[in-house]
């Protein structure tokens, strides 16, 4: 019980990752049509801001201390990190924080990333035929990843999390069960509230501003919304950019589960397709769902007892899952009917 | 025979196509890619974008899964290698088969749907051959360390005509060693026998459903045709081509990683069939033949070469274009293929038959403007 | 006349389709007769496209059945269908815009001649005169000649229905479904399409036919029945119908004026 329950929770941090990530390939897809393999760069270079913003607060300024000297008798350099010498002692607290406190360097980041994105490149695919979206977006992720490595290097930069969230929650405790029997760890249990709470955020926006209100009439009847004179490209190019942001704001609370390589984003592509095909092309809460639901499968499958069982079904299951799913019931689980279903 | 028949066009478009395989050692010089290692990969990436054009070009499916079959064709010939004999022939044939298999298997699941879920579907089933090459198939496949040659091998054929010797053996055909530009030559010879089998499928009948398939499905099946036999049929010469093309990678060089399963090699033979032009006969073999040269001088390519490249470029802006030039050099090759990826999809969907073809129009009639779109990339839907 | 004698080739029984809570076609009885030309009107959205795509297979009908020479069609693929002899005439021009008109004539030919699956790399298609010769009659018939070796993307409106009439005639379908075959085309054009009609009519092809215009219904059909809300509200000879009061009042409601002259 214990253990199934431990699983249960082992699948929530990733299939958080999942939901956010398929979310904003539904809403691309849903509101401008367009099959994005750029997606998971976006998840990519999100983790890559929070690299870049510890960096940038760490960068050492080096100044000579005439009061101490070396051993040798020169005089002590002192290096203090650029953070240290703005904020004094609480520099060393936004250091520790970092990972969190990237988002702020990230929104802006994704947002202009997305917008230049579909101006530049997407926009001009919107009649073209699907494969060849596929085509073009693929080499943009290839360009974007490979940027990246070009920039950053092709080794893993593990990304701590902050001290005050290293440990692990009795999680059992809370439930009644005895104290330790039950735990998970701290930051996981964070990104698991902090998608849901971009979820929430998501949803919020689209159901109660007038602009989601909009955009969710494009995403049921384009011609029509068009028709009524609202200027629906304006506010789709902004929606692309959420969907970049979404997907950044992953990638950046991912950072200390997964330090961030340049190849993560065609890694989480194709398990994020997989997970809006599940869901059902063009509903979000199929994408939020799936999303959860397959990082709880995948977990499950990393048993040992099931692996056993099944060996490599770990390896597999999500793909498994997709293909039996597009197989038995395309329009996937939430998917409305007819809707890509051939 | 009909078998043998072409038509006269195409009789001259092979011999001529003859003619350039079998001179390249001459007209590869100039470029500096007269070395067999690099001409072998020529003929064998040809293969790969021919038979993965029947299926993107002629049919309209999207693969993005093939690298699996190419992966199936090496560990194959690999075996064969190593239980029976060295010779290149039984190993050819054993990969064509299994991987034909295991493309009628895979074809037969991925066609049931079509547009991007045949896509998604083909690249799910090629990340789960590599995930299991890498996991629980490692008895066969030899996991990270890949499988290879090792002085222990059966080799029942072999042995049981000659005495082991020394050292491990080298690909043969009928006891000629096949390596260096013999190798090469018997690549080139099964790159020929690979086209002309293509021709024939774009000919006939077969090929002409195909293209009814890829312009329009629906109408195919209310003309007639039960459209799925056909469609799978494409994919399994397809998944035959490419495991042929790993047979042939696995005689040049005998040895089979998972990583030849991996999603770059499946997008790299995409790649090729568009910068060459889509549905076209020679397209996919230009541009294999362009990206496995590309890919072989970039990523050679260091910062003293560029330095010396840029020689002309003065002084102070030198090491700032040397700095930024090596970026798409070397280990940043891959950077210049998703540009050129980018690129060629924008600006050239028809790929650099549509160009030539632009061009020639432009030639013949002056001043009229080109028909555009004749050969839009087009999914099946 | 009893059933027996009048050879009745296409039943439809009792069909009904519903859209979700749309009725599209209520209890539809039909009976078509061998080598007769069956004209179906009614105003835009009665159902006559439905019917259609029920008796091809393209859809499935709610309840009831269809059967065509003694075969019951309902539940057969699309595929299965053409090959029991039944082509049909889109109302949006279904056809292969990337290949030539030639090319899209001989396809169908395909079909007819190799069946619904047959992988043939030996033959070559520039080798099959009889099947090219026999494409390039059609293609005369239906006055394309000039146009074969373009792509049929490129054709006018008009010109792509005659080109698909063409893939259809090629097949020599003993039952030929038209869904306005004459919309988009110029009066001199709708006809010679008519007249090619009534040449095929000669040889005894049975047709249905759906049309708005009412030269072309009149110029053709042996019997006529209205459709309108999904249901038929009157079927007859030609004449009959014309003076019908209940055909009038659906058609006063449409958009079109029921008059055999324009
Ligand atoms: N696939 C479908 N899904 C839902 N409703 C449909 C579908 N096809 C047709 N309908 C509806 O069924 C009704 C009948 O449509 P149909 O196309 O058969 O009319 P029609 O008589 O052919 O009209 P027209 O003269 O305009 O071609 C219409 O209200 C149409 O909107
Ligand atoms: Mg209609």
């Amino acid at each position: 019980m214990d253990a199934i329950l431990a699983q249960l929770l082992n699948g929530l941090d990733k299939g958080g990752a999942y939901a956010l990530i398929a979310l904003g390939l539904t809403l691309v897809f849903g509101t401008l049509g367009v099959v994005n393999f750029a997606h998971g760069a976006l998840f990519m270079l999100g983790a890559f801001c929070a690299v870049s913003f510890r960096y940038l607060i760490t960068l050492e300024t080096v100044t000579v201390d005439p009061t101490q000297t070396t051993a040798w008798g020169t005089a002590l350099e002192v290096r203090t990190p650029l953070a240290q010498t703005w904020f004094g002692d609480w520099g060393a607290v936004l250091i520790d924080w970092s990972v969190p406190l990237s988002i702020l360097l990230a929104i802006p980041v994704m947002l202009l990333v997305g917008i230049v994105m579909e101006r530049g490149l997407i926009k001009h695919f919107y009649k073209r035929p699907h494969a060849e979206q596929i085509l073009v977006t693929f080499g943009l992720a290839i360009v974007l990843q490979e940027i990246v490595k070009a920039i950053f290097g092709p080794n893993p930069i593990s990304q701590a999390m902050p001290s005050a969230l290293r440990g692990a929650a009795d999680v059992g405790a809370l439930i009644g069960l005895a104290p330790g029997a039950l735990t998970y760890p701290l930051w996981r249990l964070v990104y698991f509230l902090f998608s849901a709470g971009v979820i929430a955020a998501v949803f919020g926006f689209l159901r109660f501003t007038t602009f989601g209100m909009v955009v969710r009439a494009g995403m049921a009847d384009r011609e029509t919304v068009g028709l009524l004179g609202i200027n629906i490209d304006r506010r789709f190019t902004i929606m692309f950019g959420l969907a970049a942001v979404v997907a950044g704001l992953a990638g950046v609370m991912y950072t200390p589960l997964l330090p961030p390589n340049y190849h993560q984003g065609m890694d989480f592509l194709v398990l994020s397709f997989v997970v809006v095909v599940v869901g059902g092309m063009g509903s979000l809460p199929g994408a939020v769902a799936a999303g959860f639901l397959l990082g709880i499968l995948q977990s499950f499958a990393s048993m040992n007892q099931i692996k056993s069982l099944l060996p490599g079904i770990d390896q597999i299951i999500i793909y498994l899952t997709a293909v039996v799913i597009l197989l038995v019931r395309p329009r996937g689980l939430f998917g409305r009917r007819g809707m890509m279903e051939n | 025979m009909a078998l043998f028949q072409l038509s006269r066009r195409d009789a001259l478009i092979l011999a001529i196509f003859a003619l350039v395989v079998i001179t390249m050692p001459v007209w590869t010089a100039p470029f500096g890619a007269n070395y067999p290692g690099l001409m072998q990969k020529f003929a064998i990436y040809a293969i790969f974008a021919i038979g993965f054009n029947i299926l993107f070009g002629l049919t309209g499916y999207l693969s993005f899964g093939h690298a699996a079959f190419l992966g199936v064709g090496s560990y194959t010939a690999v075996w064969s290698f190593k239980l029976l004999t060295m010779d290149a022939l039984p190993a050819l044939l054993f990969a064509v088969l299994i991987s034909g298999l295991f493309a009628l298997a895979i074809g037969f699941l991925s066609l049931r749907r079509s547009g991007i879920y045949f896509s998604i579907l083909t690249r799910a089933f090629a990340q789960m051959s590599y995930n299991l090459a890498y996991s629980v198939l490692t008895p066969i496949t030899n996991g990270e360390t890949s499988l290879q040659l090792t002085l222990q091998d059966p080799r029942l054929i072999d042995l049981a005509l000659a005495p082991r010797g020394a050292g491990l053996p080298t690909a043969s055909l009928f006891g000629m060693s096949l390596s260096g530009l013999s190798g090469f030559y018997f690549c080139a010879v099964v790159l020929l026998i690979a086209f002309f089998f293509a021709q024939k499928v774009f000919a006939s009948p077969f090929g002409m459903m195909l293209r009814g398939i890829k312009s329009n499905q629906m109408r195919m099946s209310y003309t007639g045709f039960n459209t799925r036999p056909y469609a799978l049929t494409a994919f399994v010469i397809s998944g035959m081509y490419a495991g042929l093309a790993g047979a042939l990678l696995a005689v040049t060089d005998p040895l089979a990683g998972a990583e030849r399963m991996q999603w770059t090699a499946s997008g790299e033979v995409v790649l090729m069939t568009i910068l060459g032009g889509v549905g076209t006969l020679i397209g996919p073999v230009i541009g294999a033949w362009l990206i496995k040269y590309f890919e072989n001088i970039f990523s050679s390519f260091n910062e003293g070469i560029l330095g010396r490249f840029f020689d002309f470029v003065p002084a102070p802006l030198h090491d700032t274009v040397v700095a930024i030039a090596s970026k798409f050099v070397g280990e940043g090759w891959q950077l210049t293929l998703g540009l050129l990826f980018v690129l060629v999809v924008v600006f050239l969907p028809g790929g650099i038959m549509e160009g030539v073809r632009r061009i020639g129009a432009l030639f013949r009639r002056r001043g009229s403007p080109p028909k555009a779109g004749a050969m839009r990339v087009q999914p099946a839907e | 006349m009893t059933t027996s004698e009048r050879n009745v080739v296409l039943h439809v029984d009792d069909v009904s389709k519903n859209f979700g809570g749309l009725h599209a076609l209520s209890d539809i009885d039909l009976e078509v007769e061998e080598g007769q030309t069956h004209a179906i009107i009614g105003p835009n959205g009665a159902g006559k496209s439905t019917l259609l795509n029920v008796i091809i297979g393209r859809l499935a009908p709610s309840s009831g059945a269809v059967v065509f020479d003694g075969q019951v069609l309902t539940g057969r693929k699309p595929h299965q269908i053409n090959q029991l002899g039944v082509a049909r005439v889109f109302q949006t021009p279904e056809i292969f815009p990337e290949l030539t008109v030639l090319q899209n004539v001989m396809v169908p030919a395909f079909a007819k001649r190799d069946g619904a699956f047959r992988v043939n790399i030996l033959r070559n298609v520039a080798g099959e005169a009889a099947l090219r010769d026999e494409a390039e009659a059609i293609i005369e018939d239906v006055g394309l000649s000039d146009r074969r070796l373009s792509h049929a993307g490129s054709l006018s409106r008009g010109d792509k229905r005659r080109m698909e009439l063409a893939m259809c005639l090629i097949q020599h379908p003993r039952l030929l479904l038209l869904d306005e075959p004459t919309a988009g085309m110029s009066r001199h054009d709708t006809n010679t399409t008519i007249d090619l009609l009534k040449k095929i009519k000669a040889r005894g092809m049975t047709k249905v036919i759906i049309e708005h215009d009412m030269h072309v219904v009149f110029s053709l059909a042996d019997k006529i029945s209205v459709l309108s809300g999904g249901r038929i509200i009157a079927e007859g000879l030609p004449d009959d119908v014309r003076g019908n009061i209940k055909v009038q009042e659906a058609y006063l409601g449409g958009a079109h004026r029921l008059e055999a002259t324009h």
